[in-house]
């Protein structure tokens, strides 16, 4: 098996990663990156949208482009990339990935990041498994980013911020949306993502749900069902469709953490179960860091935060970067990442994260 | 019957024209589609239309496109004779022989 | 079709949204906002008329306007404030608005209203097209035509698109469509 000694190890290039790889290089630490996809970016490569936060954090820039931005500064850095490289395991000699030659690598580091994301939920109904029912990243993957259409005529479940922009990604590429529905009895996004495809004539209907889907070979057919009593009894609907997008939520992906033996604690609003981590993003198990989605369901911006913040962390462990500057920045990006938390829409995501540091210090 | 033909999305008002990129052809249950390189083999399938992709071992239900990351195994296809191969994750390669009616 | 089934379907293509927050956010409550300027401004020529309502952290607008006349500050999840003395009603901020809640708003002329507004979607018209109006809940209220139409690098990809419409309906247009285009 092939050997890969580095100083710290990145797994996951999607804002999260990248902005981890690229602090702790600009530290002056050695850095490796992988990831299973062959390029770049994570999610963010297939968001075609503006993104929002703060303008100094990339904020009106596109997510595409951000990912372009990112992953331009970590090579400029000295990062070293693995792309189409997966992390298979951690064993006593090291982790263990299968790079784009499907040939095993043994790669050993003194710190970890693990910034592999959060994996999309689904909703089950009868017809769910047939051709034509994916979910909103599959189907923003194939639009934004393989340039195909998914349907002519396309139904979204889930009316969070993934399925309010779905629809506008979706009327973008040229296909049609029947509507977008939402068990809950209010819409789960930003109203100003509603209120953009509300412009688009897209129905947003709160208090119905999925049924069922039928079609020969693939869907053409789906049928609603009424849910809250807004609507004077229960009735059912027919709507025609040849696509149905589950945009129902996402859990972080737990598999590596879970392997590495890190302590996890239960969260709703984070997306389920999280890796419990310290201020610094340090899990319970030393020398392994989390930061992004798999550290909390969020956003981008909250990822690039958290990204550094392990980063420079990882990197100030080893000995990169004077104690005063390591502090100054921490102290401005948790600030920041305070910042991003406020609000009243915010979903109690600051109370959740504080609860998960809470018996950790640092 | 679902919609036969399926469609690149040739303008887009942020992603512009679809580049131009060389193009090769895959076959797929002996039939030839066109292809475009470095493209996944569940794209080309789309774009010609092909939205059942496996079909399950028991039962013969259609599969297609569901997670496109490389999670579900909803997309595993046969490839010049090796299967489960993931369509949504793989590129084309021109003259692949794909097989969508194998079990996975 | 039962007489439930009619109505059901008819709210299903109006494109509403049935949910209690967002009607919540038309016209009525809109003029709480900090952002849109009273009555008597838009009388006097093209204003800025942001419509943010929701406290989310975003600033890209107190960025884009060259006369300092957005304020957001701190934290960034404050609604936007325009300062209607300051502003010119220049635009620039039309595009900015990663929402595309930000439009130019003119009732100062006697036939018409002018109103400017970001458009992401293909074909983009041509000055002189005559394009159907469309409210926020995506129902036609008249047609107008476009004056201007603008998309360059700076407004990376967000069109920015000029349209005069019937005296009156300056604070209820808020997209357009072109023929051919609407779904039902």
């Amino acid at each position: 098996m092939r050997e890969i000694v580095t100083e710290i190890l990145v797994i996951g290039a999607g804002p999260a990663g990248l902005s981890a790889a690229r602090s702790a290089a600009e530290q002056g630490a050695n850095v490796l990156l992988v990831d299973n996809s062959h390029v770049s970016g994570g999610q963010l490569v297939k968001q075609t949208h503006k993104f929002f936060g703060a303008v100094r954090h990339g904020a009106g820039i596109r997510g595409m482009d951000l990912a372009r931005k990112l992953t331009a500064e970590s090579k400029r850095e000295g990062v070293r990339f693995l792309l189409g490289t997966s992390a298979v395991g951690r064993f006593a000699a090291g982790l263990v990935l299968k790079d784009a030659q499907h040939k095993l690598v043994l790669a050993r580091a003194q710190r970890y990041v693990i910034a592999v994301g959060a994996s999309e939920r689904g909703v089950a109904f009868r017809g769910w498994t047939l051709p034509g029912v994916m979910t909103a990243g599959a189907a923003q993957t194939f639009l934004n980013l393989h340039r195909v259409s998914i349907g002519d005529r396309v139904l979204v479940v889930g009316s969070g911020n993934v399925g309010l922009i779905l629809a506008y990604h979706l009327r973008q590429a040229g296909c049609d949306v029947a509507c977008v529905v939402e068990a809950r009895d209010e819409i789960g996004g930003w109203a100003v993502h509603a209120s953009k495809i509300r412009r688009l004539g897209i129905p947003v209907l709160t208090g119905v749900a999925i049924e069922g889907a039928r079609g020969q070979g693939r869907i053409s057919e789906v049928t609603l069902r009424s849910l809250h009593r807004r609507w004077g009894g229960t009735w059912r609907l027919n709507v025609s469709a040849d696509a149905v997008c589950l945009a129902v939520g996402l859990s972080p992906r737990t598999q590596l953490l879970q392997q590495i033996g890190c302590d996890l604690a239960f969260s709703a609003v984070l997306g389920g179960a999280v890796p419990i981590h310290d201020r610094c993003m340090q899990t319970t198990v030393p020398g392994w860091y989390v930061a992004g989605d798999a550290a909390g369901v969020e956003e981008a911006t909250v990822a690039m935060e958290e990204g550094q913040l392990a980063g420079l962390s990882a990197a100030h462990e080893l000995g990169y970067g004077s104690s005063r500057s390591y502090e100054r920045k921490k102290a401005e990006i948790r600030s920041f990442l305070d910042e991003l938390r406020a609000g009243p829409l915010s979903g109690d995501r600051r109370a959740a994260k504080e609860k998960l540091c809470l018996s950790r210090s640092g | 019957m679902g919609s036969p033909v399926g469609r690149r999305i040739l303008q887009h008002p942020v992603l512009g024209s679809l580049p131009e990129v060389p193009t090769c052809r895959i076959a797929v249950d002996g039939k030839w589609i066109p292809a475009r390189e470095g493209e996944p083999i569940l794209a080309a399938l789309l774009a010609a239309g092909i939205t059942v992709v496996r079909t399950t071992e028991r039962y013969g239900a259609p599969r297609g496109l569901f997670c496109g990351i490389g999670h579900c195994s909803d997309c595993l296809v046969t490839v010049d004779g090796r299967r489960n191969v993931p369509a949504c994750g793989t590129p084309v390669r021109d003259g692949m022989c794909v097989e969508t009616s194998r079990r996975a | 079709m039962s007489l439930k089934e009619w109505m059901i379907r008819r709210r299903l293509r109006r494109g509403s949204i049935v949910s209690a927050r967002i009607p919540a956010l038309d016209h009525g409550r809109l003029a709480t906002c900090p952002g849109i300027p009273a009555e008597a401004r838009l009388q006097e020529g093209p204003v800025a008329v942001i419509e943010c309502a929701e406290e989310i952290p975003c600033n890209p607008c107190e960025m884009a306007c060259a006369r300092g006349a957005i304020r957001v500050g701190h934290p960034i999840t404050n609604l936007p404030v325009l300062d209607t003395r300051l502003c010119i009603g220049c635009g620039d901020c039309v595009a900015a608005c990663p929402g595309l809640a930000i439009f130019v708003v003119d009732a100062s002329q006697d036939v018409r209203d002018v109103v400017t507004l970001p458009y992401e979607m293909l074909p983009i018209p041509c000055p002189n097209d005559v394009v159907a109006l469309v409210d926020r809940r995506g129902d036609i209220v008249g047609s107008g035509r476009v004056t201007h139409a603008r998309s360059s690098s700076e407004t990376d990809r967000t069109a920015v698109i000029t349209v005069t419409v019937p005296k009156g309906l300056g604070m209820l247009v808020r997209s357009i469509e072109l023929p051919g285009q609407r779904h039902v």
